[in-house]
């Protein structure tokens, strides 16, 4: 509701917005779960900086940062951050069409084939930082 | 099959009451019955004094959408018989201020589509003597999908962002700038991205889907948003990105 127009249409019932709004529905609780996985995409990220910037440091503090990866806490805290980051990835590339409309030769390309070219380019993308980083 | 079938209806009097407050009818149980039938129903033999917008009984005119179990929903197209047994609650749709009963004000949206001109527009026109701005099949196909939007306002009610940032100018307004930014005798394209860009445009959407998933006539304006997220994206790289793409 506009409240521009509150002034002009004091009888006019306008029914507030709860805070538990998003378990009104269930596909509102789907979508703010997929949102809050957004959380562990940017820990991931953050993790990721961090592990550079110890791997660029002495090598005591390095060993130091893999001792505390490898901690049972740590290990398991990254198992749901995993999985949640699967989750985020997955969801948005089988969304991808909604936002992609190609054409190859006047046809419209159909969905399925714009989800699995994402996935094609994940993989391919994944396999690559796999083979240097396990190559070198 | 049950006899009859009650109705829980949201009132709203405002010369009487400060608040809503539902009222139960029970009417009789028909099997092609929608729930709008029920409601002239109650009109014309119950209550006469229940207010709600009604028109073409036939998923066309757009004016009967209404909270049905929650859900919204074209009254029109929503038969007794598809809901589950017991009491049907009934309630103007959500995110709009109410004026009377089921009956809701439409005002900002009808503003907010006037900000997305949402007619050809033509930086000239052809005289007429020229004869009339043709069309192919395929051309046609590409906006055909977004020009079926009954204005039903169903989209706006499913939108939880247009609930908590009631500036959003919303699904259908953004869908409808689509239609026309797709048709080839268009040429608004980029005074209707200069609106839609803003941050009450397509970047407030969060991408819930639920406009798509309630739309009657299948518009899925959560599409018609996402790809013009994209649009935009590439614009931006463009004209800032790339150094031979300056505007
Ligand atoms: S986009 Fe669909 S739900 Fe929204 S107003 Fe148009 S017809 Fe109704």
């Amino acid at each position: 509701m506009n409240p521009d127009y509150r002034p002009y249409h004091p009888k006019w019932h306008r029914t507030p917005i709860p805070i538990f709004w998003w378990v009104r529905k269930r596909a509102y609780l789907k979508f703010t779960a997929r949102e809050l996985t957004s959380l562990f995409v940017a820990y991931s990220a953050v993790l990721l900086m961090v592990h550079v910037r110890a791997a660029g440091g002495s090598e005591e503090a390095y060993e130091r940062f893999i001792s505390w990866l490898q901690s049972p806490l740590v290990v398991a805290l990254h198992v749901v951050v995993f999985i949640a980051l699967l989750c985020h990835t997955v969801t948005w590339l089988n969304l991808a069409p909604k936002a992609m409309v190609i054409r190859l030769g006047g046809r419209r390309l159909p969905d399925a084939a714009i989800v699995l070219g994402h996935y094609a380019a994940w993989l391919s993308v994944s396999g690559l930082l796999a083979w240097v980083l396990v190559g070198t | 099959m049950p006899d009859t079938v009650t109705l829980e209806v949201q009132r709203y009097r405002p010369e009487e009451e400060t608040g809503p407050a539902w009222q139960r009818y029970e009417v009789p149980f028909r099997p092609e019955w929608m729930v709008l039938d029920a409601l002239n129903y109650i009109k014309d033999h119950l209550d006469g004094t229940l207010s709600y917008r009604w028109a073409c009984r036939m998923g066309v005119c757009g004016s009967c959408g209404m909270l049905v179990n929650g859900e919204p929903v074209l009254t029109c197209a929503t038969y007794l018989e598809e809901l589950p047994h017991g009491s049907i609650r009934v309630e103007p749709l959500r995110g709009f201020p109410v004026i009377r009963d089921l009956i809701f004000d439409l005002t900002d949206f009808l503003n907010k589509l006037k900000r997305v001109s949402p007619w050809l527009v033509r930086k000239k026109e052809q005289p007429v003597a020229d004869g009339e701005y043709r069309q192919t099949p395929d051309q046609l196909a590409e906006y055909k999908q977004y020009s079926m939007c009954i204005n039903c306002m169903l989209c706006y009610s499913a939108c939880p962002i247009y609930e908590l940032e009631p500036e959003f100018i919303g699904p259908a307004a953004i869908a409808l700038a689509q239609r026309y930014n797709h048709d080839s005798r268009d040429e608004g394209v980029q005074a209707r991205m200069d609106v839609l860009s803003q941050h009450d445009g397509i970047w407030a959407c969060t991408f819930v889907g639920e406009c798509s998933a309630v739309c009657p006539t299948n518009v899925d304006p959560a599409a018609a948003i996402q790809r013009y997220k994209l649009s935009a994206t590439l614009d931006w790289v463009k004209s800032t990105v790339l150094p031979w793409g300056k505007r």
